[in-house]
């Protein structure tokens, strides 16, 4: 009779599940409750700004299937193209004014200076989306930005390397390149913010807790992997 | 890494998690701004619609600016348009601009290469058959030597902005080769609607690259006509603007403005230097939670106060 071997540190099962444990505990991913202090209507707008990028994307993804000339022939892409462009303008709009709120808040406060690095390499990949967009569009606006545009990037030595003048390559990074690295971005930030939770006013003072009763999410995820790594020894 | 490391302030932030919670319903708040910005969408999309100007045809520009296509195959052909004297990527014909004192447009290398006389007018034409003036034109026009052949394409370009309304037409008589015959043609070319394939589909049957055919339309004065009267013109704030009454990418405010402000608006390197001025910014703008001092600056400026407000005797209202 052969005995099942427990899982120790070596395997990379445990590993990866100590290691997503480490980034975002149990419980914090979709937690039920907020710190009391979360209670302003600036916090709204990270939430508008995932909302609207949802449109963004559902619009993108029907404007995609149909095809780069679809909108310009048909009154039903012409009405797709139009949520795709007012739920850009929404999407940067409620993104700045998530971006000003964190600012004001200095949100990088306490560890959390890849969160505001992470949104604020967001915001500029979405200004370079949004840019690719207006560039595939095919019409007198395409026209237009593209020749102007190229000048700046030729200035500095970019623009062979992302030809704007090149539709084709315009439209793969406005549908695939971009929405990728954007994605990443975000789900990236998303995990941060929940991972370290939402930044304290500035000198708040929690209340007196025993070290025993405070919930700790690092030291708690280590502490499990502590727990785990003794088990796996005991056995 | 803590922001605490690089402070001379440390950053005792406390944990989120070590205060009082109260009950917040992360999907119910989704779902909420899923639908009400689904309806705004739905709403702004209904009433505003989305601007959508039909692109400039080379047939259309022929028709609505004869002259000045036969002025752009001109200085197309005396290698004095902007495509043909532009330098890297695609050409050598200038340095290009600077950074101070780096030469970035350079170094970029010319890694599109147009030849804009030949690529842009007279390719095209040689595909033309059953016109004897023209192939005469063309046989003359490449058995000249390249000083003869700019020469008379210079002339001609002279001539045409020197005429009445600057209208081919009215050319005083002159030394011109067969400059006039050729401009002439590749207008007559440009009316037919070939144009935009022989400049797209040169080498595969795929026309997803319309480098060429733009070069040769911003080369004109009729695309900056148009877009000057919609309000784009880069001194109009045109980067941030769109066609009608749109609100555009007014994100792109900032990089827009230094095109309208001095040195910017009057250096022959602007875009190098507005690039060069973004990539600091934006940098700054990435690593903020490093930079002393502005990274202090949301707690001087008091705004936090409208978020974490505090009742009257001072104790914190959250």
């Amino acid at each position: 009779m052969t005995t099942h071997k427990a899982p120790t540190e070596s395997s990379w099962t445990v590993r990866l599940r100590n290691r997503l444990s480490r980034t975002v505990p149990p419980g914090q991913l979709l937690p039920d409750s907020q710190p009391v202090y979360v209670r302003s209507w600036i916090y709204v707008f990270g939430v508008a700004t995932l909302a609207a990028l949802m449109y963004v994307l559902v619009s993108g993804l029907v404007l995609t299937i149909k095809g780069s000339e679809w909108w310009h022939t048909s009154s039903l892409g012409h009405f797709v193209n139009s949520t795709h462009l007012w739920s850009v303008e929404l999407f940067f709009l409620f993104m700045v004014l998530h971006l000003w709120g964190s600012f004001f808040m200095a949100a990088w406060r306490g560890r959390r200076a890849l969160t505001w690095i992470t949104g604020a390499v967001a915001f500029i990949g979405s200004i370079g989306t949004a840019f690719t967009g207006y560039l595939s569009q095919s019409n007198f606006d395409s026209q237009w930005i593209s020749t102007q545009a190229k000048d700046g990037l030729n200035s500095v030595g970019i623009g062979a390397e992302f030809n704007v003048l090149n539709t084709g390559q315009m439209l793969l990074w406005h549908v695939m390149l971009l929405p990728v690295i954007l994605g990443v971005l975000v789900v990236l930030h998303i995990v941060l913010v929940r991972r370290h939770g939402v930044v304290p006013p500035f000198d708040a003072v929690p209340p007196a807790q025993t070290e025993t009763d405070r919930v700790v999410p690092e030291r708690s995820a280590v502490a499990a992997d502590e727990r785990a790594s003794m088990s796996a020894g005991q056995k | 890494m803590s922001i605490a490391g690089h402070s001379k302030r440390k950053d005792n932030t406390p944990d989120a998690h070590l205060f009082p919670t109260r009950p917040y319903d992360l999907v119910k708040e989704f779902v909420v701004a899923l639908v009400v910005v689904g309806i705004l969408t739905g709403l702004l999309a209904a009433v505003f619609s989305s601007p959508d100007r039909k692109a400039i045809s080379l047939a259309s520009w022929a028709k609505a600016a004869p002259g000045d296509v036969v002025t752009t195959a001109a200085a197309e052909l005396a290698g004095t348009s902007t495509s043909a004297s532009y330098g890297a990527p695609y050409n050598h014909a200038s340095e290009g601009q600077k950074l101070g004192p780096l030469p970035l447009q350079k170094w970029g290398g010319v890694r599109i290469p147009v030849d804009s006389a030949n690529e842009l007018v007279i390719t095209p034409l040689n595909t033309v058959k059953g016109d004897s003036s023209l192939t005469d034109a063309l046989k003359t026009w490449q058995s000249a030597n390249a000083d003869k052949q700019a020469g008379w394409a210079g002339a001609y370009s002279d001539a045409i902005a020197a005429a009445p309304d600057a209208d081919p037409a009215k050319v005083a008589k002159g030394d011109y080769g067969p400059v006039p015959v050729i401009a002439a043609r590749f207008l007559t070319l440009a009316e037919t609607g070939s144009l935009e394939g022989l400049l797209t589909t040169g080498e595969t049957f795929y026309a997803v690259d319309e480098t060429k055919p733009l070069l040769l339309l911003s080369d004109g004065a009729y695309l900056e006509d148009q877009a000057r009267a919609e309000h784009l013109g880069g001194d109009q704030w045109g980067m941030m603007n769109e066609t009608g009454s749109y609100p555009g990418q007014p994100w792109m405010w900032l990089y827009t403005f230094w095109y309208q402000v001095k040195p910017f608006s009057t250096s022959d390197n602007a875009d190098a230097l507005v690039w060069g001025l973004m990539a600091v910014l934006t940098l700054a703008f990435v690593f903020l939670p490093y930079i002393p001092g502005l990274r202090s600056l949301p707690r001087h400026l008091g705004v936090h106060r409208l978020i974490w407000r505090r009742r009257a005797d001072g104790t914190a209202g959250w």
